[in-house]
């Protein structure tokens, strides 16, 4: 059935199609640009166009997906490319040259490759949704195939396999294929949450060892203009010890897409020895992008990564950054005249943000393995403003704050995290875990902190009165402080240094809290702080 | 496809540079129109939005003169192309592109749609190589490469327009090759313009230029750094050229797009400026880049004037966001009669790992950035405690640092009108070191 378009104000076209739902999508125009239902009007539906539309004119045909808008997966996907509609971008590349057409609708995983299937399901064998019938090996990981419905198995195929050919068939006749279609707007089942328990190593020493992050935890990176979110992300998604990364470049800038690829082409994943791009999947809407496509990008990049959840997985799902998300849902809000809130930001932007967001975190799949879904989010306040809504909507649901500073970025402190702002909700647990592994963690970092909090206390004083004006115990904490911050807390992501294992960050900071203790201990005895310092430089060199 | 063109007398209402039209049939989004004017002068528009038979037109070069009853409108069947070919360089147009300078249109040779279309990201090639802008503060600390886009954030009164002229007057690259500058200028006052046009005599013909003036239409002001950004394309991708694109001032190109944005009825962002103004900018300074296996570049060098001086104001801001950088300039410097009064420690070039060093500029650059940053941060600091306890209360070392944090200031930021290369700006840079050693010894 046939309809046609009636208005059209930018991306926000009007349609007379009937029988349409909310969500559905539709292909609009002579040349099929994909569009979403948004608004229903009697036999008039609103429909976002996720292309650019210039030249599309009223009258125009509009035809039904007969269903809402999908991601298509399967093998395949990890080391792939995808725009926000998970168009593959190699392919696009090869189909329509260096710059993107509008109307092109490449299949995302590719069919002509032939997987290695093994199963231990025979013939007779009941399936239920969810459950694994075969795997295929995809770079370092055993990819599940998961049943999509409930079944007794006919027929089984081993050997090659390719993705439009059927593993195995159902008593009914039915096919089950190697790759299935799920709704992105709609979170894949599962069994029950869990609780998180296990940290995630991130190797950044000030995130791992002061405000640590767990598998199956959300946290967020706001931070203004120059203060690291992009390296931050990018070298957590080098080095955090999960199974599959998932990367969304939303609404950000090109350049930085080109060299995230060729970094990630080139690096070898330290843990397997493989390359990076093995584990990683990346969807990028730069900002130049259509802006509805931006909105969806993130739903779009979350369902692939639940669906390597839902075999057992750890997957860390990285957005940089929310807020271009969130602006996306402004715009499109606008268009479509509905009553703005805050900043001009609808009022479920929250309701929006937390649905999204609770699509985190550490479940038992629906076969009864367990997986985890962390998320690490940068948010790009205005002005660096942490009071606007986005970063204050997420703060609701975050467990884990890493606020960047754009004073320390400014002293060239990278990575640029505020200690005295951050905090993570999840550092009880994993302290536990950590002290199980190597012992004196929590002491170490209540100690740790409580210099750094007096040295923002005295360095008032020192501007005041000079270092010379201290006492010598100050002094020593002044000088340890440095140091923690200079060689403990700072990180060079461009050197060998980015990746610290929590053993040797534990190393490092012993190391510089014994020497205090040892030097303060000095002092109570009476001896001159410069005399210690000697002593010390004397004894080491 | 039309048979037939249409023309229409149905206008119904004409609101700022906005035209509504009644009972058009089949009108496409930004399709190019032509208006005839009452008086007979034709004037073009493009379509922003249709609801049923009613047209919403935006016109380009002012709605002056135009009325209800005499005025009518055809639809040109296409979206507005840019005309391009070899016979733009040396060119100085307009913001519709009119040709400025007195002489005749050229003949094009293909046309191109004015927005373009966003590259593809696995298509990008990571920018590393190196232009040299001929001042130590950009090629030493921020340096700039080919592709990125790094805008100047300046306040009223500071001379980013002598810095901008010097630029397009000694911009280079290192290797020589194919290089050309386009020069976009917004809401340029006659008084600049004249100051430009000199430079502009002595460049020959390796630049083109469009010249939006203050009191041209607004709506132009939107316009003409896409007319620019198409040409640039062009020349880059197609004719292999490295092209550098200077815009001055996006400060006037964001507030015409307010203006527009009201008249329009949007709801209006922050300071009043449309929501949709991030992706506004970066439609355009996404242009920029360089593709695998071309040989051409766009490089994007946008001038902000912050209003109140302040880096937070949303066009400082969203640009920040957007570029890979920025170089801004201190009032407090150019008070010291420091020039260029870049201030480095908020300056940033995002992708200067990648274009220095050996085979770019030079082994050392790198390790020589970093001493020079480091060192003269401190030496800031310091400053602060000095106007606290004077300076003979300070350290000996202390003091050392703070005669450092002059020196730079003196010899490696200020260096009046002269051009230096590269090996200029390390050199200086390596004495300056040199002697803080030697004393510090």
């Amino acid at each position: 059935m046939n309809g046609m378009v009636t208005r059209i104000s930018g991306a926000t076209v009007c349609v007379d199609l009937p029988d349409l739902k909310i969500g559905d999508r539709v292909f609009v125009g002579v040349s099929r640009l994909t569009g979403e239902v948004v608004r229903l009007e009697g036999r008039i539906a609103t429909v976002q166009v996720f292309e650019d539309n210039r030249g599309l004119g009223i009258g125009e045909p509009v035809t039904t997906a007969q269903g809402p808008l999908t991601v298509r997966l399967g093998p395949g996907l990890l080391g792939g490319v995808f725009d926000g509609l998970q168009r593959p971008l190699y392919k696009l590349q090869e189909d329509s040259g260096d710059f993107i057409s509008s109307g092109q609708d490449p299949f995302p995983l590719d069919c002509s490759r032939s997987w290695d299937f093994s199963t231990e399901c025979t013939v007779g064998a009941t399936l239920k949704t969810g459950e694994p019938f075969g795997k295929v090996r995809e770079g370092h990981i055993d990819h599940l195939l998961l049943s999509t419905r409930d079944g007794t198995l006919a027929q089984v195929n081993t050997g090659k396999l390719q993705l439009e050919n059927p593993a195995a068939h159902f008593e009914d006749g039915q096919p089950l294929l190697g790759w299935h279609s799920w709704p992105v707007r709609k979170a894949r089942p599962v069994r029950r949450k869990l609780p998180p328990v296990t940290p995630l190593v991130t190797g950044q020493r000030c995130l791992d060892f002061l405000f640590p992050m767990l598998k199956g935890g959300v946290s967020i990176v706001p931070g203004g203009f120059g203060t690291g979110k992009t390296v931050l992300e990018q070298t957590i998604a080098k080095f955090a010890d999960v199974d599959v990364v998932v990367y969304v470049g939303c609404g950000e800038r090109g350049n930085e897409m080109a060299g995230l690829l060729d970094e990630f082409s080139e690096l070898q994943d330290p843990r397997s020895d493989r390359p990076l791009m093995e584990r990683t999947i990346i969807v990028a809407n730069t900002s130049n992008m259509p802006v509805a496509a931006r909105e969806s990008s993130i739903f779009t990049a979350v369902t692939m990564a639940e669906y390597y959840r839902d075999m057992g997985l750890n997957v860390l799902f990285l957005a940089d950054s929310l807020s271009r998300w969130a602006e996306a849902l402004r715009e499109i809000s606008a268009a479509l005249e509905e009553m703005p809130g805050e900043d001009g930001y609808p009022t479920y932007l929250g309701s929006r943000l937390s649905g999204f967001i609770e699509r985190a975190g550490v479940v038992e799949t629906l076969s009864g393995t367990s997986g985890s879904l962390s998320m690490i989010l940068a948010v790009s306040p205005p002005g660096a403003d942490f009071a606007e809504p986005v970063t204050q909507a997420c703060l609701r649901v975050a467990g884990a704050l890493y606020m960047l500073d754009t004073q320390l970025a400014h002293r060239r402190h990278f990575p640029a995290i505020n200690w005295t702002h951050s905090y993570s909700l999840y550092s009880d647990t994993a302290m536990a875990h950590f002290t199980e592994q190597h012992g004196e963690w929590a002491r170490l970092q209540s100690r740790c902190r409580d210099i750094l909090q007096r040295e923002e206390a005295l360095r008032e004083v020192a501007e005041v009165v000079g270092m010379e004006g201290l006492q010598d115990a100050d002094r020593l904490l002044m000088r340890t402080a440095e140091k923690i911050r200079l060689d403990f807390l700072c990180q060079n992501s461009f050197t060998d240094d980015a990746y610290a294992t929590p053993k040797n960050t534990l190393e490092q900071i012993t190391t510089l809290i014994a020497e205090h203790e040892r030097i303060n201990t000095g002092l109570k005895e009476g001896a001159l702080l410069d005399d210690l310092l000697m002593e010390d430089a004397n004894a080491s060199g | 496809m039309r048979l037939a063109e249409h023309r229409y007398s149905s206008v119904s209402a004409i609101r700022g540079p906005l035209l509504f039209l009644d009972r058009a049939f089949a009108a496409r989004l930004g399709e190019l129109v032509r208006i005839e004017t009452p008086d007979g002068r034709n004037l073009s528009g493009e379509v922003l939005k249709i609801s049923g038979e009613q047209v919403l037109i935006q016109v380009f070069g002012g709605t002056q003169g135009l009325d209800t009853r005499n005025t009518t409108v055809s639809f040109t069947d296409a979206v507005m192309r840019v005309p391009l070919g070899a016979g733009v360089l040396g060119r100085v147009f307009d913001g519709s592109f009119r040709p400025r300078d007195g002489l005749p249109m050229f003949i094009p040779e293909f046309r191109m749609p004015v927005l373009g279309a966003p590259i593809n990201p696995v298509a990008r090639a990571h920018p590393v190589e190196f232009i040299e802008t001929g001042f130590s503060t950009i090629d030493g600390l921020n340096t700039l490469v080919k592709g990125q886009k790094l805008p100047i954030f300046s306040c009223s009164g500071l001379p980013a327009r002598e810095m901008t002229d010097q630029i397009l007057r000694q911009a280079r690259l290192t290797d020589g090759g194919n290089f050309v500058l386009v020069f976009v200028a917004l809401g340029l006052t006659h008084f600049e313009y004249q100051f430009y046009q000199q430079t502009l005599e002595h460049m020959q013909s390796r630049f083109v230029c469009f010249i939006n003036l203050a009191d041209d239409p607004v709506v132009e002001r939107l316009l003409a750094p896409r007319l620019a950004l198409t040409v640039a394309e062009d020349m880059a991708f197609r004719q292999e050229m490295d092209v550098l694109v200077i815009i001055t001032d996006m400060t006037n190109y964001c507030d015409a797009l307010r203006e527009i944005s009201t008249a329009r009825e949007e709801l209006p962002g922050r300071r009043g400026y449309p929501g949709h103004m991030y992706s506004d900018l970066a439609s355009l300074y996404e242009r920029a880049g360089r593709i695998h296996n071309r040989k051409g570049s766009v490089t994007l060098l946008p001038t902000v004037t912050m209003p109140e001086d302040d880096i937070t104001h949303p066009i400082p801001d969203l640009t920040g966001y957007i570029t890979e950088g920025q170089i801004v300039l201190s009032r407090e410097l150019h008070q010291k009669g420091i020039y260029p009064p870049v201030d480095v420690l908020p300056s940033l070039s995002r992708l200067m790992q990648h274009g220095i060093g050996k085979g770019q500029t030079r082994k050392d650059h790198r390790d020589l950035a970093n001493h020079l940053y480091r060192t003269y941060a401190k030496g800031c600091d310091l400053r602060r405690l000095e106007a606290v306890v004077g300076r003979d209360g300070m350290l000996a070392e202390d003091r050392l640092l703070l005669d450092f944090a002059d020196r730079f200031e003196t010899d490696f930021v200020h260096q009046g009108k002269l051009r230096r290369t590269i090996d200029d700006t390390l050199d200086t840079a390596q004495r300056l070191l040199d002697e803080f050693r030697e004393v510090t010894r």
